[in-house]
């Protein structure tokens, strides 16, 4: 089992308002608050790849965490946005951050679930790789705002990048325990089709999204003797206000304990954990001996939940 | 459980989470018509499963099932 040493983050300058979105998309402003949470969200340049979101959001995490990229063994990075086939943005990102050569980069391409995923992953090859950053970036505005126009879409999503670091041996919370699951039956419901277009049952989504998150932060608090009750913060996926307030209530805690800040960024997908992380461990973070539960859910879909105790 | 009971329960779990206190067509689409948004879809299913003493496993959670009160009737009538 790994620590986790610090987040980072990075979202582009601009800002894109509900009221700019909304005369592009022929739509009332409210209407997208309403269904969504979200009052603005961020969008990066044209010329701004994944990977220049994702070196940021690392550069951050490293500074957060007084490590030098030399330090890092292993980097794990998601995207569910990078145009490229392959390679996939990893290597370009160790690249870029000057790890030292043969450094390993592993590609994660699970969208919403991937820094999750990251996690999870990073946290089982610790042993091997004492030092791990992963780093999750989403360039989401490049697959949405692109014609035909779809506005139920369109009004989500948003760009941004999020990093965490793992050690074997020290850090801010010790991963204590998680849980990973799949259903390729409904991986119609969310994709990117080769074509480029994002098409997405919001239905399908909201609906199993719905029922599998409380039950998966059930399932990994139950096997370490704790129940939602006890636990004081939930770092969710931003994905919808909707959705988290769903989540909470499912699982009988205050909304106020699910960490939100999908009203400044939209949904940035893989990226959003981290940011939310982010900006959490800036206002506090964690306590000792505290459980916080991260969770997502996304395309595949694919879905998990991860117990964290501050040291 | 008859048919007429099964519908009027279903309808009673419908209006209990509608955005409008009216009585839908049968084949009328719930989301369509904005009278359940998908965000109550979750909580529409809970109260069935509760009401029906049915347990709505994930492969039946298609949005299809419920889109009207005919399908939801006949979804859970395959299931009681």
């Amino acid at each position: 089992m790994a620590f986790i040493q610090a987040f980072g983050a990075y979202v582009p300058p601009r800002i894109v308002s509900n009221a700019e979105l909304a005369a592009r998309l022929g739509c009332d402003p409210d209407w997208i608050s309403q269904a969504s949470g979200i009052a603005e969200r961020r969008y990066a340049g044209e010329d701004d790849s994944v990977a220049d979101l994702a070196v940021l959001a690392a550069r951050d995490c490293l500074a957060q965490a007084e490590r030098a990229a030399s330090d890092v063994q292993l980097i794990i990075v998601a995207t569910g946005s990078e145009p490229r086939r392959f390679p996939g943005v990893a290597s370009v990102v160790a690249h870029r951050l000057g790890l030292l050569d043969g450094v390993p980069a592993l590609d994660v391409p699970v969208a919403s679930t991937g820094s999750l995923v990251g996690m999870v992953v990073g946290n089982a090859l610790a042993a091997s790789y004492p030092v791990i950053l992963i780093v999750a970036a989403e360039k989401m505005s490049s697959l949405v705002m692109r014609e035909p126009l779809d506005r139920n879409i369109a009004i989500l999503f948003g760009d941004g990048a999020g990093a965490c670091l793992l050690d074997a041996e020290r850090g801010a919370a010790r991963i204590v325990d998680h849980a990973l699951h799949s259903d390729g039956a409904f991986a119609g419901s969310l994709a990117l089709q080769a074509d480029g277009i994002l098409s997405m049952d919001g239905r399908s989504v909201i609906l199993h999204a719905s029922r599998k998150l409380p039950r998966v932060i059930a399932e990994v608090l139950e096997r370490n003797q704790l129940s939602a009750a006890n636990v004081p913060v939930f770092l969710m996926h931003q994905a919808n206000q909707n959705l988290l307030d769903a989540v909470a209530r499912a699982l009988r805690v205050p909304a106020a304990r699910f960490f939100s800040n999908i009203a400044k960024y939209g949904n940035t997908s893989s990226a959003s954990l981290f940011v939310a992380a982010a900006e959490w461990q800036a206002s506090g973070g964690f306590q000792s001996g505290v459980p916080v539960v991260f969770a997502a859910f996304g395309a595949g879909f694919h879905w998990g939940a991860l117990l964290a105790a501050g040291v | 459980m008859t048919d007429t009971e099964i519908r009027a329960k279903v309808l009673e779990i419908v209006k209990q989470f509608a955005s409008e206190n009216r009585e839908p067509d049968a084949t009328e689409s719930l989301f369509d018509s904005g009278l359940l948004d998908s965000f109550v879809l979750p909580q529409v299913v809970g109260a069935l499963e509760e009401a029906f003493h049915i347990r709505i496993p994930d492969a039946d959670l298609n949005p299809r099932h419920f889109e009207s009160l005919a399908r939801i009737e006949a979804y859970v009538s395959s299931r009681t």
